[in-house]
């Protein structure tokens, strides 16, 4: 017994250095494998976000130069009528776009929420596959889609549905149909997931008592899923308003996006601190969305697999 | 009853016609896409007869091919920096505790929601204030950025698929840290990592926005080549393109990712069942 007890004894100052040890190691370890990600994250993610902020709150100089003298000129600027109306622009078309992907990505992702595993597995494939090959060629098959001579009103023509062509492009229609086919996939992503962990128990319990279909869905089924709407408005609305190219290709000249104003102010106006603090805007709004989503109980692995 | 049947069977004709729309939308314009690569006129809008001749033109323009090979070369660079990267990451951050992980763990999921000219330019900023040229490198580390934070989601939806009693058994046998990684962590995980790596390919091949931004004047990659045929009107030789590009990614998909991926579904299915 004694012998035991003074082994036990002996033991531990010896199982404690090993302990040590191995907790040593295990910190190694985990320097070496989180080191790369925290530095990337800190030097291309976080840091330049601050420059962003930074550069928000600098003067424009001639030539396009950049004055390191601190004003609230840039955030003012955004008021004059000429820039407004174009946030006031894309605002509209970010709402019709996300309220639209919401709507037409619900059943979507409730259908493939619904079906055998496999075959959800092949739908998202095969719903991602046309953004992953090249969105910016399909893009421009909207314009061989939507022309005056194009197949869309070729066909109405010959079926007598109209007398002339109809103006589809070049306009906010062409607009939203674009932003629609480059945000819908994903943001189907998140919806489905969200349906896929609804209990489905739920849903009986609420039938069992006596609710009908409709109840059931605005009482149970849409509370339940709301992280997944939410996370799909995240992934539509602001980076609908960033995004240039869908209006530099379909949308005629006076459909501008804040991401077209943007991209003007880095590329001929040569403004980089308006610039700056008109994307700085964007990334703010972002940035409460997501706490919001991740306060309201969102995950944030949703959004993008 | 029957009547709740045929009911049940009405909505459920009713959505499946919704996807097969749905879809249609999806895949009418790579249709059109297709077809208008056959189009025998240069402007590209009006069908005006078969022709095979832009993809013979393709295959001799030895510009475009140098443009796609430097494509290749930064999507194949970035796809390996980003599953290296990210694949330690995912790991790591499972049971390592620290300061500020939070924050780290959080700042990944940035480039997923914020627009993609925010981050170009951000990211611009840092190469500007810092006095980088910028050059391929900078074209390299902007698409890392943007592909990262999917490789990591991925990876890490993998392992919390996964049974870590496995990871500790093979450290109480004898086993170090470095083994259990190579033999025991990373077969696991490796469905994970290609369907990472393969959305990362993918994103870093069609990426536009931050490459425009941090090229020099010398580089232009291909995405940025057809914008700017696009802008002057695209040529029939880049659908020829685009269609030898989706056809070879539709068979790679039928041939390996299917079933890849839909494992990964699967395993997202356990997760979401033991919550």
């Amino acid at each position: 017994m004694t012998k035991t007890n003074e082994e036990q004894l002996l033991a531990k100052p010896n199982k404690r250095k090993r302990k040590d040890k191995k907790s040593f190691k295990t910190r190694l370890a985990s320097i070496i494998m989180c080191g790369p990600i925290s530095v990337w994250s800190v030097l291309f993610i976080i840091l330049p976000i601050i420059l962003l902020a930074f550069m928000s709150f600098m003067t424009k100089g001639p030539l396009g130069r950049v004055v390191y003298k601190f004003t609230f000129e840039n955030y003012a600027e955004m008021f004059k009528p000429v820039y407004f109306t174009v946030i006031k622009q894309s605002l509209i078309i970010a709402l019709w776009t996300t309220l639209l992907t919401v709507l037409l990505g619900y059943p979507l992702a409730a259908f493939i929420a619904n079906v055998k595993k496999k075959t959800s597995g092949i739908l998202t494939v095969l719903m991602m596959l046309p953004l992953w090959v090249s969105g910016l060629v399909i893009l421009y098959s909207f314009v061989i889609m939507l022309n005056k001579t194009g197949v869309i009103n070729q066909f109405l023509l010959n079926l007598h549905l109209i007398k002339k062509p109809l103006n589809l492009l070049y306009n906010n229609f062409a607009v939203i149909v674009g932003m629609i086919y480059m945000f819908l996939p994903f943001a189907v992503l998140p919806m489905f997931s969200s349906i896929e962990k609804l209990d489905k128990g739920l849903i009986e319990a609420s039938k069992d008592l006596g609710a009908g279909p409709v109840k059931t869905f605005m009482k149970v089924t849409l509370p339940l899923t709301s992280p997944g709407i939410f996370a799909a408005v995240i992934l539509t609305f602001i980076p609908c308003i960033g995004y240039y190219m869908v209006t530099d290709m379909l949308g005629g000249g006076t459909n501008m996006m804040v991401g077209n104003l943007i991209y003007r102010q880095f590329t001929i106006s040569r403004n980089w601190p308006f610039g700056a603090a008109l994307a700085m805007v964007l990334a703010i709004v972002i940035f409460l969305m997501l706490f919001i989503y991740t306060k309201l109980g969102g995950d944030l692995d949703d959004l993008g697999a | 009853m029957d009547k709740r049947k045929l009911k049940k069977k009405t909505l459920s004709v009713i959505s499946k016609l919704y996807v097969i729309l749905i879809f249609l939308f999806f895949y009418a314009p790579v249709v059109v896409m297709v077809v208008f690569s056959f189009n025998d006129s240069r402007a590209n809008v009006v069908w005006q007869g078969f022709t095979t001749k832009w993809y013979t033109k393709l295959f001799q323009d030895t510009e475009l091919w140098m443009v796609f090979g430097k494509t290749l070369f930064i999507a194949v660079v970035t796809t390996l920096l980003g599953v290296v990267v990210g694949t330690m990451g995912a790991v790591g951050f499972m049971n390592a505790k620290f300061k500020g992980k939070k924050l780290i763990t959080n700042s990944i999921y940035f480039p997923i929601v914020i627009p993609e000219i925010v981050l170009a330019i951000a990211t611009l900023l840092v190469f500007t204030q810092g006095g980088i040229d910028l050059s391929m490198g900078t074209i390299i580390i902007g698409n890392t950025t943007l592909v990262l934070p999917y490789v990591y989601i991925t990876i890490k939806a993998r392992l919390v698929g996964m049974d870590p009693s496995i990871e500790e058994a093979s450290l109480d046998l004898g086993a170090n840290r470095f083994y259990t990684f190579m033999h025991v962590t990373l077969p696991a995980i490796v469905p994970g990592v290609m369907s990472g790596a393969f959305m990362a390919f993918s994103l870093a091949l069609d990426d536009l926005i931050i490459t425009s931004f941090l090229a020099n004047a010398e580089t232009a990659t291909l995405p940025m080549k057809v914008y700017s045929m696009i802008k002057k009107g695209v040529s029939p030789e880049i659908n020829a393109l685009t269609t030898i590009i989706f056809g070879v990614s539709m068979v790679a998909m039928l041939a390996y990712l299917i079933k890849e991926l839909v494992n990964m579904i699967t395993i997202r299915r356990k997760k979401a069942r033991s919550i």
